[in-house]
């Protein structure tokens, strides 16, 4: 990335700088489809998965309501990528938004899209649902949604999936599919949406016709080179599942009326999300945080305020369960000896988090 | 000592974590959401609970290099400050919703929280000084007079008090906002804040009347007399002479002022100056901020209002009432205000006027 940080040609330029950038941005591409399983002319950078999610919600919307489609269908538990531009759509274009519902398990209730799908075939423009959830790293069922969904366009938000489980454009089927780099090691603010080759959808960025003319914009190839790196990087799906296992079995020993969300289903190997009844979340972030341990809480409004979880309370959690849960991921880089360390700093956190709290 | 820093996004409470950090204490940021729907921007010098402010203290408390956290308050905030601020007015009385805020949320909730979490204490920039003697820590002046937040701390109890840190308290104000500068932090221009600050529009009246509504009630003279109509007895002040709107002249042309606000009645009495004159007052709900005080009589100081001066008084405690005997008459006290008494700088303890003869 650095290297290419010194490179002033603009891919989109015919002098020898310009082609010379463009010869590795095209590998970098090359790369990205590879391992998405998708054509390299299929990729679309963006600056985010915001943005790609962006793009494909309302793009494909629009190409709908062209037809008079006019009906946009999400699940409870879609990132705030999806969930905000879907809110959007309804206040701006007077879109009807239908919010398909989740299982205590965390997985989409197939019954109730199978209902709608028969029901309202004809007036849906888009199914957005994510491929993995980023709270609870539990997986949907996609295949069953696109065998559902028929001809209808089917967009998944992969950020969460992408190079941690099995994952392919091609073979899933779907229209389109968000990507980013930073989930994956690579850097902040480079993303990618994956977009069928013979499909077109109006753009949210007009300009000098970069990719597809779907997003203009001079193309960030130091990022986008550094994307295609990340995506070289293994990960050893089975190495860091064993992690998980062992941090939760850690758990269950040391706080036994902790309980982990979605833990029937299937899930990534590296994300693990835990009540801790009693506590509230922000307390034990800022305990672990002074333990050197980084956790994550659902999500903060703009205020900066910690906030009941939409995907916990979606999973049937109350206000005060899901205020007391906290997410924990494993990476690549983690080890054995940072679960052994969190487990041997947890006891301690509940415990005056619970005091904090009675 | 492990600390919280309250920080408010001011420069005030951002010096003092700053300060704290260089005394060799472990700080952690915190700021106070306070209003369940706050505004996204200040607006003058309004409040401080505003999205604008909260990422000012992020800001500073990156600057400094100390974690940062929001902590939601709202809740606690209104029960216990914005809803005692509308009983008290509706019963006729006068509250301090800054003093109601230290004693509940500051060094009550807050710093409850942060001692079962492990932390020792919260620090704040609060113009205030603590010191250490004989009878433990006592709270004192700030060197900075004209700054001198001592009057809105007299509810903390001694315990509190063991657990603040206020280390703006031998500093002026001016060389605050210079020490903000040299240390980087870009609140160090900040406009302080004065008002109330859940009535980020400033116009209290207004407020009330919005939440209270405005029944419309008799003026009467001492006799009992009618001598004219106010739109909500609430929105006036023990003392106030301007805008009540009088066209019945006094027989010798002197001015009138509010003596008194009857709420059960909404009636509110006017009178002459001299009528105002009060030269006794009895306070509940005593807090002492260092020894208690007994039913002997002790020579001091009370003050009545956050930036008023400190009268020469004798007071003593009959076991329920702090009761204090001024040496000159004073003009216009309202109840629901704090009677602070001072040893010197000492902070002796308060409590809150619920009498005045």
């Amino acid at each position: 990335m650095s290297e290419q940080l010194q490179q002033l040609g603009n891919p989109s330029s015919l002098h020898t700088h310009g082609r010379a950038t463009r010869k590795t941005l095209e590998d970098a591409r090359e790369v990205i489809a590879k391992k998405i399983d998708c054509l390299a002319s299929e990729v679309i950078f963006t600056a985010s998965g915001t943005e790609a999610n962006n793009i494909a919600l309302k793009g494909l919307f629009w190409n709908g309501k062209k037809t008079g489609k006019n009906l946009v269908v999400i699940s409870a538990i879609e990132h705030h990528a999806i969930l905000d531009p879907a809110h959007w759509l309804h206040t701006h274009e007077g879109a009807e938004v239908i919010t398909v519902p989740i299982t205590s398990d965390g997985v989409i209730d197939l019954d109730f899209l199978r209902n709608l799908v028969s029901e309202r075939r004809f007036e849906i423009g888009v199914i957005s649902i994510m491929h993995s959830n980023n709270e609870t790293g539990v997986l949907q069922p996609i295949n069953e949604i696109v065998a559902i969904a028929g001809d209808i366009p089917v967009h998944i938000d992969a950020v969460q999936s992408f190079t941690k489980t099995a994952l392919s454009y091609k073979n899933l089927g779907v229209t389109a599919l968000t990507l980013s780099a930073h989930k994956i090691g690579g850097p902040l603010g480079i993303g990618a949406l994956i977009l069928r080759r013979a499909y077109e959808i109006p753009a949210l960025l007009h300009g000098g016709g970069q990719e597809r003319e779907i997003r203009s914009g001079t193309l960030n190839t130091p990022s986008i080179v550094a994307f295609a790196t990340a995506v070289k990087d293994s990960y050893d799906a089975a190495r860091v599942s064993g992690l998980r296992d062992s941090f939760i079995a850690g758990v269950k020993r040391l706080i036994p009326d902790a309980y982990i969300n979605g833990e029937k289903s299937a899930r990534l190997p590296g994300i693990v999300n835990v009540t801790f009844p009693g506590t509230q979340s922000d307390t034990l972030l800022l305990l672990l945080d002074s333990a050197h341990v980084s956790a994550s809480t659902g999500s903060a409004c703009s205020a900066g305020v910690h906030e009941a979880s939409h995907v916990l309370l979606a999973m049937g959690h109350s206000e005060e369960t899901a205020q007391s849960s906290l997410r924990f991921s494993f990476g690549a880089t983690s080890t054995q000896g940072d679960v052994d360390f969190v487990l041997s700093v947890l006891p301690d956190v509940i415990s005056r988090g619970r005091a904090a709290h009675t | 000592m492990k600390l919280i820093a309250a920080m408010s996004g001011g420069v005030d409470s951002a010096v003092a974590a700053a300060r704290a950090v260089e005394a060799g204490h472990d700080v952690i940021g915190v700021h106070l959401a306070l209003a369940a729907n706050p505004q996204k921007y200040r607006s003058g010098a309004r409040g401080c609970c505003t999205i604008e402010d909260s990422h000012d203290a992020r800001r500073a408390a990156d600057v400094i290099g100390i974690p940062f956290y929001i902590w939601d308050m709202a809740e606690e905030f209104h029960d216990g400050v914005v809803e005692d601020f509308l009983a008290e007015y509706a019963a006729g009385r006068t509250p301090n919703p800054c003093l109601r805020c230290n004693e509940k949320i500051k060094f009550a909730a807050v710093l409850d929280r942060a001692r079962a979490m492990g932390f020792d204490g919260v620090v704040t920039g609060h113009y205030a000084r603590t010191e250490i003697s004989d009878s433990g820590k006592t709270l004192h002046r700030a060197v900075d007079h004209s700054k001198d937040q001592s009057y809105v701390l007299s509810v903390l109890t001694i315990e509190q008090i063991a657990g603040a840190i206020f280390p703006l308290g031998d500093t002026t104000k001016v060389d605050i906002r210079i020490e903000a500068e040299r240390r980087g932090l870009a609140v160090a221009q900040k406009p302080d804040s004065h008002d109330i600050c859940f009535v980020p529009s400033g116009d209290n009246a207004g407020w009330l009347r919005d939440r209270l509504g405005s029944e419309v009630g008799p003026i009467v003279d001492q006799d009992g007399k009618k001598i004219g109509e106010h739109k909500g007895a609430y929105t006036y002040t023990i003392g106030q002479r301007k805008g009540l709107g009088l066209t019945v002249p006094t027989p010798d042309g002197s001015p009138r002022f509010v003596l008194k606000i009857e709420p059960v009645s909404n009636t509110i009495v006017v009178g002459a100056r001299e009528d105002l004159a009060i030269t006794t007052m009895s306070g509940e709900r005593p807090v002492w901020c260092g020894p208690a005080v007994t039913d002997q009589v002790q020579q001091g100081f009370v003050q009545i209002r956050a930036h008023g001066s400190a009268l020469p008084c004798s007071y003593y405690f009959n076991g329920t009432l702090l009761i204090a005997t001024l040496d000159e008459p004073l003009l216009g006290l309202a109840t629901g205000q704090a009677m602070v008494i001072y040893d010197g700088d000492r902070v002796v303890g308060s409590a809150t006027i619920c009498e005045t003869k």
